[in-house]
């Protein structure tokens, strides 16, 4: 224990000695979370769920009319709202259409019959493009039930207005602003840099200015060490997270709808796989030039890929394979969920299991790498 | 008395440089072992190999009777190591340096003020405590990585080229210290590349290409070469040296100063030849006579025979 208060320590003192570094830490955040603006995109194949009360020809018609579009992917059948809801907080599903029990009888009794679209505005990208395709479907099937109902019956037996409405509510986030989207990615990116770039390059420090060839001869232990560099990241990543949803709740008012105690707790279990990565490079690189080559290229696919900039629906099939193996795209649905649409563990078990899954691998791999020794 | 320190046939390659071949060294209480051999001879990699901070590919080291690969804490233990390059942290001052190894090897703090000051005051770095490690000089900084070496008062102390890049006056004080530790008890291995620094040592071994060619005293190591050195004080300097070196007895030549150090089969025939051979070529002789070998006349001679061997 004397030992690892020792090394701690000395990793704080450290971080005083280089107040640049410091300051560049905690600016960097508020820094992006100006710069980053709206990046619009051209959303398809937007998963959703259905809820098909009525079950009818004229219900799976327009249902076909939605499918045809394009704009939506009919992946999940719902049986009650609840499900419909459920799905959407998850994030599985990003819209759900909601089919009235009548639908089929008002049409054919000529009553105005009423659909509702509900769709998630956390991603406002995909929630616009959705809010405006299931408008747009919606009305071009309701014209054609039209000229169907003029040719059949005449003019005399139709209602004035369209046959059926969309109803459309965006959830979570009726604006649909894009800050509500940029925060909370913000913390996942932050923490991957603080984590995985300033480990690294801590421990890549020892090694390239010679000071590990004295740390070799202490009786100090690898896990000690590895520790004792993490544990300051661990706490100025926290501080980050702290700092990005104050400045994003009085600034940019987004509203923190879930528990700021799990986003915490998550954001820690999100921080050891990013920590294993840093290890991991810090256990190729010599230099801290060289760990800095391994880590751009690398930051780069996970802001891509991830979901942070461009929505996972809108990437083609092989980059969202990709997107499955980089740990941020877990971390940005659990803190959007948490920060935007107020959910609690239970819903976000997959990405927590997904993380842990990353957390042991990466960690394992790298402690089974890291080697007290210059060879 | 138990050797401190014992290496036996250590082996280290790195890819298909083979840098250490077969090194075997014991170094006992109160005895200075000097390291000493060309740049690339392979002197830091045995250090290194002898402290833990590579593993061997082949042979074994123990430190105080704990073998180093098997029972690596308590070899460190008893081990002080100060590295070729200066290794502490450049941004903690010089009292935090020497805090941070004090915690870490288990000196107790209330033990550590009294060990910091009598340190502080062994190697003269009293009234610099507080000085940031990277604005000592050159000289201090090897202090400073003395007394880091020593804060958990080891057994055997490891110094590689301490004294390189360091003024003549700081050398002089730097080998008090190393006299003193001596006197205490203390093992100490010593790498340097410098043949006077060599001389001071107890026992000396001479490093080439990874291989540890001679070992022993100075007496020892010199003896082999008694009478066979003569000194020559003369010029013009190429008159002189070609000269010298078309004698049948001389076999090498070198310059020391103003002056020659003749190697020679045997010490009577050139005697006897050279003055007149060197007055005919149109040379001023001063001074020819045998002297005692110096140790760069025995490892230049050893150089010369393995490059021959080569």
């Amino acid at each position: 224990m004397r030992r690892l208060r020792a090394l701690i320590r000395k990793e704080f003192t450290h971080m005083r000695r280089d107040p640049r570094t410091l300051v560049m830490i905690l600016i960097m955040p508020i820094l992006q979370l100006f710069l980053l603006g709206y990046i619009s995109n051209d959303v398809r194949n937007i998963s959703a769920v259905v809820f098909d009360q009525d079950n009818s020809r004229a219900s799976r018609a327009l249902l076909d009319a939605y499918r045809a579009a394009d704009y939506f992917s009919l992946d999940y059948v719902a049986y009650s709202e609840a499900d419909v809801t459920q799905l959407i907080d998850s994030g599985q599903a990003r819209a759900g259409i909601i089919i009235p029990p009548s639908y089929g009888g008002d049409l054919a009794a000529g009553r105005s019959a009423e659909v509702a679209v509900l769709i998630d505005g956390s991603d406002p990208t995909i929630a616009n493009a959705a809010l405006s395709a299931a408008t747009f479907v919606g009305q071009a099937h309701a014209t054609n039930i039209r000229f169907q109902q003029l040719a059949v019956r005449g003019p005399a037996a139709v209602t004035a207005g369209l046959p059926f409405e969309v109803r459309t509510r965006v959830l979570y986030n009726p604006d649909l602003l894009s800050s509500y989207n940029i925060v909370p990615g913000l913390i996942g990116t932050i923490l991957l840099f603080t984590t995985m770039g300033l480990t690294a390059n801590a421990i890549v420090r020892e090694r390239e200015r010679g000071t590990i060839e004295q740390l070799i001869v202490t009786p100090i232990r690898n896990w000690e060490l590895i520790l004792a560099k993490i544990t300051p990241f661990i706490l100025v990543s926290m501080v980050d997270v702290v700092l990005i949803l104050l400045v994003g709740t009085l600034w940019f008012g987004v509203p923190i709808r879930g528990s700021v105690l799990l986003l915490l707790a998550l954001s820690g279990l999100y921080l050891l796989p990013n920590l294993g990565l840093g290890l991991l490079i810090s256990t190729f690189a010599r230099t801290q030039q060289e760990a800095q080559i391994v880590i751009l290229p690398l930051m780069l696919p996970f802001w891509m890929l991830s979901g942070f900039i461009f929505p996972i629906a809108a990437m083609p099939a092989a980059l969202q394979v990709i997107s499955r193996f980089i740990p941020l795209t877990y971390f940005l649905v659990i803190v959007r969920s948490i920060v935007i649409k107020g959910v609690g563990i239970e819903i976000l078990i997959p990405q927590i299991a997904a993380l842990s899954i990353f957390a042991v691998l990466l960690l394992g791999i790298a402690a089974l790498r890291f080697r007290k020794t210059l060879d | 008395m138990d050797p401190l320190i014992v290496a036996s046939d250590l082996h280290k390659s790195f890819g298909s440089t083979h840098a250490v071949k077969g090194v075997s060294l014991s170094v006992r209480a109160g005895e200075a072992y000097g390291l000493v051999g060309p740049d690339g001879a392979g002197k830091t990699t045995t250090m290194r190999l002898l402290v833990g901070a590579l593993s061997p590919d082949a042979g074994t080291a123990q430190v105080g009777g704990f073998d180093l690969q098997l029972r690596t804490e308590e070899a460190r233990a008893g081990l002080g190591y100060l590295p070729q390059r200066f290794s502490l942290y450049g941004d903690l001052t010089v009292v935090e340096n020497l805090q941070f190894f004090a915690q870490v090897r288990g000196v107790g703090s209330a033990d550590f003020v009294k060990r910091a000051a009598e340190l502080f005051k062994f190697v003269g770095l009293e009234g610099f405590e507080h000085r940031r490690a990277d604005q000592l000089s050159g000289g201090m900084k090897q202090k400073l990585g003395l007394a880091c070496a020593l804060v958990h008062q080891p057994k055997v102390l490891l110094l590689d080229e301490p004294t390189g890049g360091v003024d003549p006056v700081t050398r002089q004080d730097f080998w008090q210290l190393i006299i003193r530790l001596l006197t205490e008890g203390t093992a100490v291995i010593i790498s340097t590349p410098y043949m006077d620094e060599a001389a001071r040592c107890s026992r000396i071994g001479f490093m080439h290409t990874g291989r540890l060619l001679v070992e022993g005293t100075l007496r020892e190591l010199t003896a082999s070469m008694a009478g066979r050195v003569l000194e020559l004080a003369a010029h013009p300097k190429d008159t002189v040296k070609r000269t010298a070196l078309a004698d049948p007895d001389v076999e090498d030549v070198l310059t020391f100063g103003d002056r020659f150090h003749l190697r020679v089969k045997e010490a009577a025939g050139p005697l006897a030849r050279l003055p007149g051979a060197l007055a005919e070529a149109g040379a001023t002789v001063e001074r020819l006579r045998s002297v005692p070998p110096a140790l760069e006349d025995v490892f230049i001679s050893l150089l010369a025979s393995s490059a021959k061997g080569n």
